[in-house]
């Protein structure tokens, strides 16, 4: 095993713990301190990839800013374990059948894929290179990056008008 | 041996271990300084001696203080939550300690037959990186104020939160225009460029002012230090902490001066690069490793400038309110830093075009 691989395995193995923990945990906040983990290490995979500007970007926007909007939520909720109303019965199992289903849709999916064709390279590949991917952007994708600046731009602006009170 | 351990870079390795202990253990050092500095300015402005006590002017102080710090009772309140009441500090001194990898302290040594490169790594996101190391500064004090399970601890971590995340977007936006001169976000890079140019603090002297002032309030420095308003939140979002734990809040944000100092000194000043002196030359005439520690010198310069500057206005300007805090970052730094960013743009394309329209 090279170095990589080491890597990939740790990182992978964090990823897959901390995602767990994420829907185990009974503390709100907790689950969303597992879910920046769950960030970092797929920030770490973007790095074996060699995509250095992805990674940086999906701290930045992602841990650094969304993550922070959501603990925020949390903190003034003061959500605790007691005061959360017991669930109905029915609903969990639904909600277990439901993502069963998921689950069984995703694997199936996945299990006729064409993989071995499409592994990405490890560290070969130099798409994700600010400057590459600048290019592509500003390049071939244009019109599609310039609509979705525009929705976002639209969906801030609704949420300024919302916010608004008269 | 394992095959891995030999296709390893040895020396490599060692050369970055001994250059990140050196700039820690630099950085720690020049924190305590710092604290020591702090005082003896507020001193000189009110119009007192400061601290004069232990060792030759007080020189000593800092030492005592830490050794007050680690003397304290260790106290844990026992509705908080435990293992996030630890993790808070931790948080604070490790992210103001990762932004230092990214900064060039100076060119680089000829020693022992290597070139050594004194940046622990010259990264093609630099920028981005710190920007990313920024993000994750909010959490130290977010963590520490929800797990001490006090009102005014979370209040003033909630105000410190949304200070640092309001700012960094119109610190964001500044940059950018700093970006589009230079066309790379390696801080090496931009420092090469200014030592062949003129600094970019003369072509973005908006850019710098907005900068600066988005410094101070990432450091949760007078006049933002909203979170720690003990008129109004006891005393913000570490009053639960004791001991060391609170020590390391508090000397984190006088690493982050020192970092910030060095990192608005690299972008718009030159970084390492010494003034009026051609270094090219320089070196080539008196030797590589001399004109490497005169650079040193020179940033280190730079930055003690820098950090007198946070001492000065913090001992001189009073604590905004906080709705005057949120209109200036929302309200006229955003919207400044937009203007910045557009009239470069837009000078950018006109030179480009030979200053026809």
């Amino acid at each position: 095993m090279g170095i990589t691989q080491i890597l990939f395995w740790f990182l992978s193995v964090l990823a897959l713990i901390s995602a767990i923990l994420v829907v185990v945990s009974k503390n709100p906040v907790h689950s969303v301190l597992w879910l920046i983990l769950v960030f970092f290490a797929i920030s770490g995979h973007y790095i074996l990839l060699n995509a250095q500007f992805l990674a940086i970007v999906n701290l930045i926007v992602y841990a650094g800013a969304i993550m922070v909007l959501f603990l925020f939520v949390f903190m003034l909720m003061n959500l605790n374990a007691d005061t959360e109303p017991q669930k109905n019965k029915w609903l969990k199992i639904a909600g277990v059948i439901a993502s069963g289903s998921l689950l069984l849709v995703l694997v199936a999916a996945l299990k006729n894929a064409d993989m071995k064709s499409r592994l990405a390279e490890m560290g070969g590949g130099n798409i994700g290179l600010i400057h590459n991917l600048g290019l592509a952007l500003f390049n071939d994708y244009v019109i599609p990056f310039e609509i979705s600046s525009v929705l976002f731009l639209s969906a801030m602006v609704g949420v300024v008008v919302i916010g608004k009170k008269e | 041996m394992h095959p891995i351990l030999l296709a390893m870079d040895w020396g490599l390795l060692l050369e970055k271990a001994v250059l990140i202990t050196i700039i820690i253990s630099v950085s720690l050092l020049v924190a305590m300084y710092e604290t020591w500095g702090e005082r003896k300015i507020a001193a000189v402005i009110q119009d007192r001696r400061g601290p004069n006590r232990a060792g030759p002017g007080g020189l000593f102080q800092p030492l005592a203080d830490g050794l007050k710090l680690f003397m304290k009772e260790e106290i844990i309140p026992t509705s908080s939550s435990r293992m996030l009441f630890v993790l808070g500090p931790g948080l604070a001194m490790l992210t103001a300690m990762m932004t230092s990898a990214v900064v060039p302290w100076s060119s680089h040594f000829d020693l022992f037959g290597r070139h050594i490169e004194l940046q622990i790594a010259d990264v093609n996101i630099g920028i981005l990186y710190i920007f990313g190391v920024v993000s994750m500064g909010v959490y130290g004090i977010m963590i520490g104020g929800w797990a001490s399970n006090n009102k005014f601890s979370l209040l003033a971590a909630i105000r410190g939160a949304s200070q640092i995340i309001s700012y960094e977007l119109a610190m964001g936006i500044s940059i950018i225009a700093l970006l589009m001169l230079t066309g790379s976000l390696s801080l090496k890079t931009i420092v090469e460029q200014q030592q062949h140019g003129v600094y970019y603090v003369l072509w973005q002297p908006l850019g710098f002012l907005i900068f600066l002032v988005c410094a101070f309030a990432e450091c949760n420095r007078t006049p933002f230090d909203l979170s720690e308003a003990e008129n109004e939140l006891n005393f913000g979002y570490h009053q639960e902490y004791s001991s060391m734990k609170l020590g390391f809040y508090l000397f984190a944000e006088y690493v982050n001066m020192f970092i910030s100092s060095a990192v608005m000194a690299t972008l718009y000043w030159g970084g390492y690069d010494i003034p009026f002196v051609n270094d090219t030359a320089f070196g080539q005439a008196h030797g590589q490793n001399l004109l490497a520690i005169l650079q040193a010198v020179s940033l280190f310069g730079k930055v003690i400038i820098f950090v007198f500057f946070f001492m000065w206005v913090r001992w001189t300007i009073p604590r905004f309110r906080y709705d005057q805090l949120m209109r200036l970052g929302w309200n006229v730094l955003i919207p400044l830093s937009l203007v910045n960013m557009l009239v470069t743009g837009f000078l950018i394309l006109l030179h480009q075009n030979n200053w026809h329209f």
